[in-house]
């Protein structure tokens, strides 16, 4: 209990420079939870739209991203014949500009493609999508910054689209979307008899092994992966979370200086304290103990107050009406343990020198000085 | 920890200590036997190397030369002189030297949590403590809102919260009004008998010193009488 009253009465002299300390920690916890939880969320609309009712994708093997990636037409009707096959659909991914708006996903697609045959349609008929090649179907909230109505003309890149049906998805890429009859699609971006994707459900998974062996085999240039093999091996994706946690971790490393310069003070200001307790039997162990529990304090009651920052934050983005289906509120306990022992972890190496001091501090000449 | 009498505790054998790298010689060949129970008074004038010979004598510096042995074992550095601080050495300083920010009790509880002492046992043992030196109604207070008489006070029931065998004080009533200090010597040497501990106490104060079983004079780090 003293030990406990040594540790909060020492952060509690200097309240300014304490608080301070856990703002930091604070923030940067805040800013990696939401940073790594922002780009996880999209890393995970992206792979949960490849994934929509299908449990393998296959694509142009040593491609470094799937925009890049061409599945000829004759690869996609052959394993659509294959016994062990369930149903494939070939998906072609394109990248436009409007008016006012840089990016816009296409999605070049088969009426009887899930994306859009599961899809919420709250405008038109989904069984006449693909009748028409100049007829898109919008997802909801590219509806609505493009301003466009049922059976409105819209404009997409270089080209003019009858907008056929609006439809709601739980993804933010594919509700910001375009998505076109696949034939319109590789026309429209020069790719005939390609496609990017072709995302297969096998009859029994069981099978699974063996179809990538054959796919292997019989397309060369081509791979085939499970999802979360496809997931963990995507360079886009691997990135994009290596980046999210050193731009993170970046943030509490910075939090962890400021950890350590105010126990670096706290020491400094307090040798004849120390001597004291030296003189009085403390041992190296409890003088080192006192400083990291300082330090622990600092960066658990600052990682608190960054979960609560960070949480809001993330929350406050989701209901950004420009943001809408593109964050993903959802946080992984991992994630928050993760954020968390990484604040406390950097917290306490911040107090590693200071210890260290403390821990050399001569009782006999701290004495001397008053 | 207390001694039977007639025992040597504290033995130093040929000190020297100086500083800055021998250019200002402090203790010159020290010798000095003290016997358990002894109540010791180092005096001398200011800078003859009393404070000095207390801090070797309590592992807290460490001699440039010589040999000091404490309860029969040679003092060495590290794990001995921590353990020997915690059961069989107290300190006070002319200097109260207590936390300000924290309580008369949490101040006087320090030494038991350096030992591990349990809470039950440590309670006992301040109540006791404070009861002695009349601080059982200041328990609770801050150490700002103590005289200096109380302070003091503190100071010497922190030191003996681990019931040291030796006591080793430094102008323990140096910074105390003649009234205080008189009361406070007092009560030092009340407690020292009373727990059987050995005293030995740098002093300016003549008086002070002529109370004690034995005088011993320093002058210039040479123990002269």
């Amino acid at each position: 209990m003293i030990f406990l009253r040594l540790i909060l009465t020492n952060l509690g002299r200097h309240k300014v420079r304490t608080m301070l300390s856990i703002a930091g920690i604070a923030f940067s916890v805040a800013a990696m939870l939401a940073v790594v939880t922002i780009l996880q969320g999209a890393v995970g609309m992206f792979s949960g739209l490849l994934s929509t009712d299908s449990e393998l994708i296959v694509f142009e093997r040593n491609v470094s991203d799937l925009f890049f990636s061409s599945v000829p037409d004759k690869a996609v009707k052959a394993v659509e014949g294959w016994p062990e096959v369930d149903h494939a659909n070939a998906v072609l991914f394109g990248v436009v500009s409007s008016l006012d708006h840089p990016l816009i996903t296409c999605f070049g697609v088969t009426p009887r493609d899930a994306r859009v045959a599961q899809a919420t349609w709250i405008a038109g008929d989904k069984s006449a999508f693909g009748k028409t090649d100049d007829s898109v179907a919008l997802g909801e909230r590219a509806a609505e910054f493009l301003n466009a109505k049922l059976g409105g003309q819209v404009t997409i890149g270089h080209g003019d689209f009858t907008v056929m049906g609006i439809v709601r998805t739980r993804n933010g890429f594919e509700d910001g979307g375009v998505f076109m009859p696949l034939k319109t699609a590789q026309e429209f971006f020069h790719k005939d008899g390609d496609s990017s994707v072709l995302t297969v459900k096998l009859k029994n998974r069981g099978e699974i092994e063996a179809f990538k062996a054959r796919v292997r085999r019989e397309f060369p240039a081509l791979v085939a992966l499970e999802d979360e093999e496809f997931n963990r091996s995507y360079s886009q994706f691997r990135i994009l979370k290596a980046t999210a946690w050193a731009v993170g971790a970046c943030g509490v490393l910075l939090g962890g200086l400021g950890v350590a310069n105010t126990m670096i003070m706290s020491v400094f200001t307090r040798i004849r304290e120390i001597a004291i307790l030296r003189v009085n039997g403390f041992s190296n162990t409890q003088i080192a103990l006192m400083i990291f529990g300082e330090s622990a304090v600092v960066s658990l009651l600052g990682a608190a107050v960054g979960l609560v920052i960070g949480v809001s934050s993330i929350l406050v983005l989701k209901g950004l009406p420009a943001l809408h289906g593109y964050v993903d509120a959802t946080i992984e306990p991992l994630v928050v343990v993760a954020v968390v022992a990484l604040a406390c972890l950097t917290g306490i190496a911040g107090a590693l020198y200071p210890a260290v001091y403390a821990m050399r501090v001569k009782a006999v000449e701290a004495l001397r000085f008053e | 920890m207390s001694n039977a009498i007639h025992e040597p505790v504290l033995v130093a054998v040929g000190l020297w200590k100086s500083y800055e790298s021998g250019a200002i010689p402090v203790l010159q060949g020290v010798e000095l036997l003290i016997q358990a129970g002894e109540t010791v008074a180092l005096c001398g004038p200011s800078g003859c190397g009393k404070s000095t010979l207390l801090h070797l004598l309590g592992g807290l510096d460490v001699p440039d030369r010589g040999v000091i042995s404490v309860n029969g074992r040679e003092l060495k550095q590290g794990r001995m002189v921590q353990q020997m601080l915690r059961h069989e050495v107290g300190f006070v300083f002319q200097l109260h030297n207590l936390i300000a920010d924290l309580t008369l009790e949490e101040n006087c509880m320090i030494p038991a949590v350096a030992a591990g002492t349990p809470k039950a046992e440590a309670q006992a043992r301040l109540a006791e403590l404070t009861r002695r030196t009349g601080l059982e109604h200041r328990v609770g207070q801050r150490i700002q809102k103590l005289s200096g008489g109380e302070r003091q006070r503190t100071a010497l029931c922190r030191a003996l919260m681990n019931r040291p065998g030796i006591l080793l004080a430094d102008e323990p009533t140096g910074s105390l009004d003649e009234k205080t200090s008189r009361q406070t010597f007092e009560l030092l040497l009340e407690l020292t008998a009373t727990e059987g501990m050995t005293l030995v106490m740098a002093t300016h104060d003549r008086g002070l010193a002529a109370r004690c079983d034995r005088l011993v004079e320093m002058k210039d780090g040479r123990i002269c009488g």
